[in-house]
């Protein structure tokens, strides 16, 4: 659970994880084992139809939550069981101790719940007597330690099999031999016994069919069918956003849910409950049965345009099972007490701004999770929203306002950049390409030395654009070159490659306009999103989408940016939204354009015969879906040697790695890692970011692999 | 039903660790069930728990297991239980059909016929809205249950138009069962039977 008051101690928090070394490698086992297992689950499955559609019928669940509450109340009622709203997590608390109460309960026993987490009913029922046992095995030894879940289906994934077998000790006051299966056994009977002993049975539920009045649990243990079926009552505690329509709507999650948590087919058990059941353990052998439904601002949530997306989770936990940052620093700080990336979003909305305000902060915004989704929900961009909002709300930070400040004025800022130039000089190595130690002004220098960081050059590419333009006699194509600010200015030589491989085809007219500026992403992420809307306006009404063909450029965080974050920052704007639309459908990246559009031969290039390993940006192989082409232009010069984890973040994420530089630190090891172990020469990537953050890191560790974008290591076999 | 379904089917079950046979008459079946219950330890659940490091109040509810070997068959149509039990006798094996309740320590074998079967996924359903058919499938070490084949159907999209009515007529308590309970919970390494039954077996019943 995320507790720290101050960002310092939050940093300190989440870096004590990054030396949790079992937790570490706990999860990057299971990182690495869940990419397989969900491919093999999802295996001739049309995924991305399917997450279509359950997006949809979620979306439309949503909009008619209260009419499907309504509904499913005369359903269940007309069965005989009891139905509740509770307004808050307080109130649903209340409701099901009254329940306990009334029915004289004083033994519970708990299936699995992240709504019964999200309200924090175990403290609640236990300060009202009664004694409380979670009979999820997972559940069960976090509540022995007094801990939250760490993930969403895995609750225990943080702790070792010894630290169980001395929890376990404790509990039977026997001593407990560390092997798992036994281990497992030890629980089944002390559960066991608690299910005998329990008056009062409390689950969760994935569902709640509206047409038949059903209640639908997803187990593997089988603890939810015990606990519905032993003690004379059950209370099912049901977030609102769980009602769907019809069965066929459970069913269609039903094929995601399993497959997405943990790459199983199905559950061992799906337990679907219509009305109070026989209960021998009862006086009439009927089950007394209530359903507590929680709004907890769900109601307002499903109202919001923008982020009602929220309330389509399924609660799959793929979410945190593919984010590098929670496979750093595992849930408890990645997390209150909904983890992963819908987890920030969450806490946000369930638990408030202040459990939420560093969380969201901590999101490197590589579109992994988005990615991955069942629901298909935007949650890296959601992250950064609310980002925004709690700067709005709290103020902002100096740095991050300067910044916006700056960005929003480009003669300053590009003024700025080019005297940096200068003011860099003493800071700079004798050979002038990197910044020997940072000017304390800008951050703390010994966080920072986990790479070299690169000096401006000597002329930006905007200065050197007029004399390297090339002369195209009867252009077949127009082309906007988009440098973002880091090419301009740092790595001018990248745009340079590439001009110089589009020339020699002789068929594009080139125009580098020159009012453009930064592309925004930097102060977006920052949580500056005024800053960012008004440069996006800028760099629209400098680039006129009408008189290209395309807008290419070499960075894929501009890319993405500009192509699916314009559109949703300039929304408001009614007049510009045509152009736009117009805009953001040109923007392409460079490989898919000489690969794809250009179709340039390999029979231009000198074959090198060097081994090329590939980094794939997360905004070009996930923010744009270009895999192939920047393989395949490689391969036109070089040879192309895959390598481990090649889509997995760098760890640069523009400012993230100023702000969290000990798990940008960490990421990049990893990165590092797996390209020495493909035994390249170089490695290719097509983002000046993920340029900086490897070749730094190479150079800050005395490594010599070569780090150079697509289009450089292109250029030089030119023939 | 088709082969390919029928082959689908087993290859799913026994993905996760169900042991699928084919027989001809239910009255293998009674064999089959006899056989597992005689072949296996009495009140020696190996893999249970009693054996281990419990505490002294988890042993107790281990104390309240019948010395007997029990199968439990409830809801079993009557000449069918009849057949059963008739097999069952012969080999000394008490079989019961009610009172599950007294038995929570645990079962030897809960035997029982399934409704319907998920090729898709290997997936049973059962009708469990019985109370002594939902605890026999839960507390017992060994599942074994029939799954005639006129039942088999593709997926559970398929199955659909016969899962609504089930669930539609209330009170109704329906139970997808795929495998053995499991567990991944501990360092996730899995561990089977943590709660429910260790080991499931699957009947392909030619009934037609």
């Amino acid at each position: 659970m995320q507790t720290a008051v101050k960002i310092e101690e939050y940093l300190q928090e989440v870096e004590e994880s990054l030396g949790n070394e079992f937790q570490r490698k706990a999860l990057d086992t299971f990182a690495v084992a869940y990419r397989t297992g969900r491919a093999n689950a999802f295996a001739g499955m049309d995924v991305k139809g399917l997450v279509d559609e359950i997006a949809q019928a979620k979306d439309d669940g949503i909009r008619r939550m209260d009419e499907l509450y309504n509904q499913f109340k005369q359903k269940a009622e007309s069965m005989g069981v009891h139905v509740h709203l509770a307004e808050t997590a307080e109130e649903a608390n209340r409701i099901i101790a009254r329940i306990a109460k009334d029915n004289d309960c004083k033994k519970v026993i708990k299936a699995k719940s992240m709504t019964a987490e999200e309200t924090h009913l175990n403290t609640h029922l236990e300060a009202e007597g009664l004694k409380v046992v979670e009979s999820d095995l997972g559940e069960w030894i976090i509540q022995m330690r007094g801990e939250g879940p760490s993930h969403m289906v895995m609750p225990a994934i943080h702790l070792s099999r010894f630290q169980v077998a001395d929890l376990f000790a404790g509990v039977t006051k026997k001593e407990q031999d560390p092997d798992i299966p036994k281990l497992v056994k030890v629980a089944r009977r002390e559960l066991r016994k608690e299910y005998v002993e329990a008056d009062m049975g409390i689950s969760g539920s994935n569902f709640a069919v509206v047409e038949t009045g059903t209640i639908g649990l997803v187990t593997n243990e089988g603890n939810a069918r015990l606990a519905t079926t032993l003690p004379r009552v059950h209370v099912a505690l049901v977030g609102l956003e769980k009602l769907t329509p019809t069965l066929h709507d459970a069913l269609r999650i039903l094929r995601a849910l399993p497959r997405n948590a943990t790459g199983q087919q199905i559950t061992s058990y799906v337990t679907w409950i219509t009305g109070p059941n026989e209960c021998k353990g009862a006086p009439d052998d009927k089950k007394v049965m209530h359903v507590v439904f929680l709004d907890n601002g769900r109601k307002k949530l499903a109202k919001d345009k923008d982020f009602a997306q929220i309330l389509r989770c399924i609660r799959c936990g793929a979410c945190a099972n593919v984010c590098p940052v929670y496979r750093l620093v595992g849930g408890h700080k990645y997390g209150h007490v909904y983890i992963g990336a819908i987890g920030l979003i969450m806490t946000y909305f369930f638990h408030g701004k202040d459990k939420a305000k560093f969380l969201v902060q901590n999101c490197v915004n590589c579109g992994a999770c988005k990615e991955v989704c069942a629901a298909g929900i935007d949650l890296p961009r959601l992250i950064k929203e609310i980002h925004a909002m709690i700067q709005d709300e709290d103020g902002h930070p100096a740095q991050s306002k300067l910044m916006g400040l700056v960005l929003k004025n480009r003669t300053l800022f590009h003024t700025l950049l080019k005297n940096m130039r200068w003011a860099q000089k003493p800071f700079a190595e004798r050979d002038g390409q990197y910044i020997r130690h940072l000017p304390t002004v800008f951050m703390k220098d010994k966080d920072q030395d986990f790479r070299k960081l690169p000096t401006i050059a000597d002329k930006a590419f905007r200065d050197e654009w007029k004399s390297i333009k090339p002369e195209v006699r009867n252009p077949t194509l127009r082309v906007a070159l988009f440098s973002g600010c880091v090419q301009d200015f740092v790595y001018p030589e990248q745009m340079k490659a590439a001009v110089k491989i589009i020339a020699s085809t002789g068929t594009v007219e080139l125009d580098y306009p020159m009012k453009q500026s930064c592309c925004g992403l930097p102060v977006n992420m920052m949580g500056e999103k005024q800053a960012a809307v008004e440069v996006a306006r800028q760099n629209v009404l400098a680039i006129d989408p009408s008189k290209y063909d395309y807008i290419m450029t070499m960075c894929a965080s501009c890319a993405s940016h500009l192509k699916h974050s314009y559109p949703k920052l300039l929304e408001n704007d009614a007049d510009l939204a045509p152009k736009v639309a117009q805009f953001a459908d040109k923007v392409i990246d460079f490989s898919s354009f000489i690969h794809d559009v250009l179709q340039i031969s390999s029979m231009k290039f000198n074959r090198s015969g060097k081994r090329i390993g590939y980094h794939a940006p997360c905004h070009l192989c996930r923010g744009l879906e270009v895999r192939e082409a920047p393989r395949e232009a490689i391969n036109m010069a070089h040879d192309y040697v895959p390598t481990s984890e090649e889509e997995v973040c760098c760890g640069f994420g523009g400012s993230y790695s100023m702000k969290f530089p000990a798990i940008s630190k960490t990421l990049l090891a990893k990165k590092m890692a797996n390209l020495e172990a493909g035994d390249i020469a170089a490695v290719a990537t097509d983002c000046p970011g993920c340029v900086m953050q490897i070749r730094g890191g190479m150079k800050a560790s005395g490594k010599d692999i070569e780090v150079k974008h697509v289009a450089e290591l292109l250029a030089e076999r030119l023939r | 039903m088709s082969q390919e379904h029928i082959e689908l089917f087993t290859k799913k079950a026994e993905a996760v660790s169900a042991i699928v046979k084919r027989i001809d008459k239910l009255n293998e079946a009674y064999a089959y069930a006899v056989d597992v219950c005689l072949n296996k330890n009495a009140c020696q659940l190996l893999l249970s728990g009693c054996e281990n490091a419990i505490s002294d109040e988890a042993s107790d509810l281990c104390e309240a297991k019948a010395a007997d070997k029990v199968m439990a068959a409830p809801k079993l149509a009557d000449d069918q239980y009849a057949e059963l039990a008739k097999a069952a006798e012969k080999a000394g094996v008490k079989l019961i059909a009610d009172g599950l309740r007294n038995h929570l320590a645990g079962i030897d074998i809960g035997f029982a016929v399934a409704d319907l079967g998920l090729a898709e996924t290997g997936s049973l359903v059962l009708d469990s809205s019985s109370e002594d058919l939902r605890l026999s499938t839960m507390v017992s070490e060994i599942n074994v249950v029939v799954l005639p084949l006129s039942k088999l159907r593709a997926s559970s999209y398929e199955a659909e138009a016969e899962l609504l009515p089930m669930m539609q007529k209330a009170p109704n308590y329906l139970a997808f069962i795929t495998g053995a309970s499991r567990t991944a919970d501990i360092e996730r390494v899995l561990a089977i039977g943590v709660h429910g039954p260790l080991e499931l077996h699957i009947l392909l019943w030619e009934d037609a």
